[in-house]
């Protein structure tokens, strides 16, 4: 699905990544977890097509093209999905607005003919059940005046209803209670599939407590220090990052 | 830059598709403005005395008058002289009766505006009247309208046909001495529209004039007088467009409307005059008064306005609420681009009892280009229980443009209610990536975006206009995503 290959990013003079590889197979579930400024955002805005980075080396392979070359709506329009750690308000827009004219563009993309409002309304409150969110949503501006977790589980939301093949999750934990975190867990687990795969970028171990990953990263002063199954987060919560960050600047 | 504003840019910058010209013989006058050019304007329209009385006596004010400073718009001072005050496409066979006499070449030019004029093509119940510089082209419908005994007519047979009518109104909303540029049309003013509802009708259809200017070096300066008589109601559209040139062009229009007791007018524009190019050379100079009166008791004048058009835009459109419990409104979307200035806004005067108005106004503003709203509330002594909401909301595109308001509040009596909102918001990158990564690209998000900023004006509009302003609105902002 995707194959990330000795990646080098810049943001402006700073090299941020330092030579990533990674291999995340068809319906998989990779964490990627480390420090604040590790370069685990940077990770996940890169695969996303976000302005304002440097690729001066190393390749993303995304079902065997090019990811990095593709702007930014054609990686969307090809199945790769960012939650985004701090979701957007789009005043004047309505939620069912944008959510239709998102996945009429990607249907198009794909050359299928377009929803029309009855067939739409239909799949938007069958996805709406996962996250538990109510219908009033959606006649609402765009994440505008919803509080923290209504703007988090309105991202699963578009999640589910876009169908990704790849779906980057940003730090969809941060700023969760215990519950939202839960609603925001189930509608994930729900979308896990054989052809589904998902990168959960994370600082705590919590989120793991709900979405069991098949794999766990540390990211660690750009380069992954280690890698390994979930117990790996489990000793990252007893031991904390401090000697892995050790590690890291060893090697560097 | 980066490349979501280089986007924008891109976005913001695409081109005017109504810039063409049509090649037609014209009978223009030399350029400048004197007394004779006046009598020979006059004479050439065949008017009765007291027409060329009042416009020389205009002329004569406009003399003694300078133009006005006070709008936030820039550009250098016009010779009025240089200027031709009549053009009009040669008539062979004089004057068309009907539209098969029209000039071909003239339905042509319609047809390529998406103004069909052969009624068999047209938009199912609306009727047209089409201005071509100075004079007016065509009118549609005019039988079917006739039977319900609505008046829809260029100014200049309503001159001939119904004098009375013009000499009772005509000036009655926008005194020839109101301001410089309504001075100047009135003295020189060549065609425009004329509706008369009579007492207790509905009219049938939707009124439209579709304003075309063409010849190079002329000013428009059209008229259009819309009277409404008791319960009667009107819903009347104005569009426009212009060719590409490289001089500036002056179109000085005046529009006045008169609702008597219970009676109701929905004026609509969609304004899209020749902007300029992207560097700010050319485009129309669109220096306009419009105003209505609501005279009678309970009536109700309604203003809707997509302006995305013109070099500089310098236009108030007004109410004057005259009458107890009468109602005005103004819905206004502006646009601007590149090196384009608008200055536009209304005045709302409160003058009868339990009076109420509504100003809803969005500016937005890409590349280099400066949006004002200006707007005046006034509430008189005796205007017990008048109320005002004022919505006032401006919407940057990129970091080189500028949004500014003016809102002036004059309440002389106590139980008035006047209140202000405004707002000032940006597209940020953060927004445009957000959808991108959604599958929307950036000129679809812009659009999406901006109509949704608009959408409260927009659901003023007739239907079919509604769809047309926001296709316009995409055009214009074509080339502002960067």
């Amino acid at each position: 699905m995707l194959a990330i290959e000795s990646l080098h990013v810049r943001v402006e003079d700073k090299e941020i990544l330092k030579g990533i590889s990674l291999n995340v197979g068809a319906g998989e579930v990779h964490a990627i977890m480390g420090p604040n400024g590790s370069g685990k955002s940077t990770l996940a805005h890169v695969l996303a097509g976000r302005d304002g980075y440097t690729v001066t080396s190393g390749m993303a392979t995304y079902n065997h093209a090019n990811l990095l070359a593709m702007p930014p709506e054609e990686r969307a329009r090809e199945g790769v999905f960012l939650a985004f750690q701090y979701p957007v308000e789009i005043p004047g827009v309505s939620n069912i607005y944008l959510l239709k004219t998102a996945v009429n563009a990607i249907r198009k993309h794909r050359a299928l003919e377009e929803l029309d409002a009855m067939d739409f309304i239909g799949l938007v409150k069958s996805k709406m059940k996962l996250v538990d969110m109510d219908e009033q949503f959606l006649y609402r501006a765009v994440n505008e005046g919803f509080s923290g977790g209504e703007k988090k589980r309105n991202e699963i939301l578009q999640m589910a209803v876009l169908e990704p093949r790849l779906a980057i999750l940003d730090e969809t934990d941060s700023g969760l209670d215990i519950d939202a975190l839960r609603v925001v867990s189930d509608g994930v687990n729900a979308l896990r599939s054989k052809d589904r795969s998902f990168i959960l970028v994370t600082h705590y171990q919590r989120l793991l407590d709900y979405i069991k990953p098949d794999f766990v990263h540390v990211l660690a002063g750009g380069r992954i220090v280690k890698s390994g199954d979930a117990s790996l987060a489990l000793e990252l919560e007893d031991r904390g990052y401090g000697w892995l960050e050790q590690h890291a600047g060893a090697a560097s | 830059m980066s490349a979501s504003s280089r986007e924008i840019e891109k976005l913001i910058g695409q081109g005017y598709k109504q810039g063409f010209v049509t090649d037609l013989e014209a009978d223009t006058f030399p350029p400048g403005l004197n007394e004779d050019v006046i009598r020979a304007l006059s004479a050439k329209k065949n008017e009765p005395g007291f027409l060329l009385e009042w416009r020389l006596k205009a002329y004569r004010h406009w003399l003694s008058m300078k133009s006005p400073q006070w709008a936030f718009v820039h550009f250098p001072p016009i010779d009025y002289q240089e200027i031709s005050y009549y053009s009009a496409p040669k008539d062979k066979r004089g004057g068309p009766k009907s539209l098969d006499e029209v000039d071909p070449q003239l339905i042509e030019t319609y047809k390529k505006l998406g103004i069909p004029l052969a009624e068999q093509e047209k938009l199912a119940g609306v009727a047209v009247d089409a201005v071509f510089d100075s004079v007016s082209v065509a009118t549609t419908f005019k039988g079917k309208l006739a039977e319900a005994g609505v008046i829809f007519c260029p100014i200049s047979e309503a001159v001939q046909c119904h004098p009375d009518l013009v000499q009772q109104y005509l000036g009655s909303v926008v005194p020839y001495a109101d301001n410089f540029f309504a001075a100047l049309n009135s003295a020189v003013f060549s065609d425009g529209s004329f509706v008369y509802i009579p007492k207790g009708v509905r009219c049938p259809m939707e009124l439209s004039t579709y304003f075309r200017i063409n010849a190079a070096n002329t000013g428009q300066f059209e008229r259009t007088l819309i009277i409404a008589e008791e319960k009667s109601s009107v819903s009347y559209l104005e569009g426009c467009t212009a060719p590409m040139r490289d001089e500036n062009q002056l179109h000085a229009a005046v529009v006045e409307l008169i609702a008597l007791d219970d009676a109701r007018i929905k004026y609509s524009t969609v304004q899209n005059w020749y902007p300029g190019d992207e560097n700010g050379v050319g485009g129309i100079y669109n220096f306009v008064t419009k105003r209505g009166d609501c005279r009678g008791v309970n009536s109700k004048i309604s203003w809707t306005q997509v302006e995305t058009g013109s070099a500089i835009t310098w236009k108030y459109p007004s109410c004057v609420l005259t009458g107890d419990n009468s109602v005005g409104e103004f819905y206004s979307v502006a646009v601007t681009n590149h090196f384009q200035q608008a200055d536009t806004g209304t005045k709302m005067i409160h003058i009868g009892k339990n009076t109420r108005s509504t100003i809803v106004s969005k500016g937005i503003s890409a590349g280099r280009a400066h949006n004002t709203y200006r707007g005046l509330v006034k509430v008189l002594k005796n205007a017990e229980n008048a109320r005002n909401h004022t919505q006032c909301d401006s919407l940057l595109v990129g970091d080189k443009c500028g949004a500014h308001t003016f809102p002036y509040m004059e309440v002389k009596q106590p139980s008035a209610r006047v209140e202000h909102e405004a707002s000032t918001s940006k597209i940020s990158e953060d927004q445009l990536f957000f959808c991108q990564q959604r599958g929307i690209s950036a000129e679809d998000a812009v659009s999406m975006i901006v109509n949704g900023f608009c959408k409260e004006v927009f659901k003023e509009l007739p239907m079919e206009f509604a769809v047309e302003a926001q296709a316009l609105l995409g055009i214009s902002l074509e080339g502002s995503v960067g």
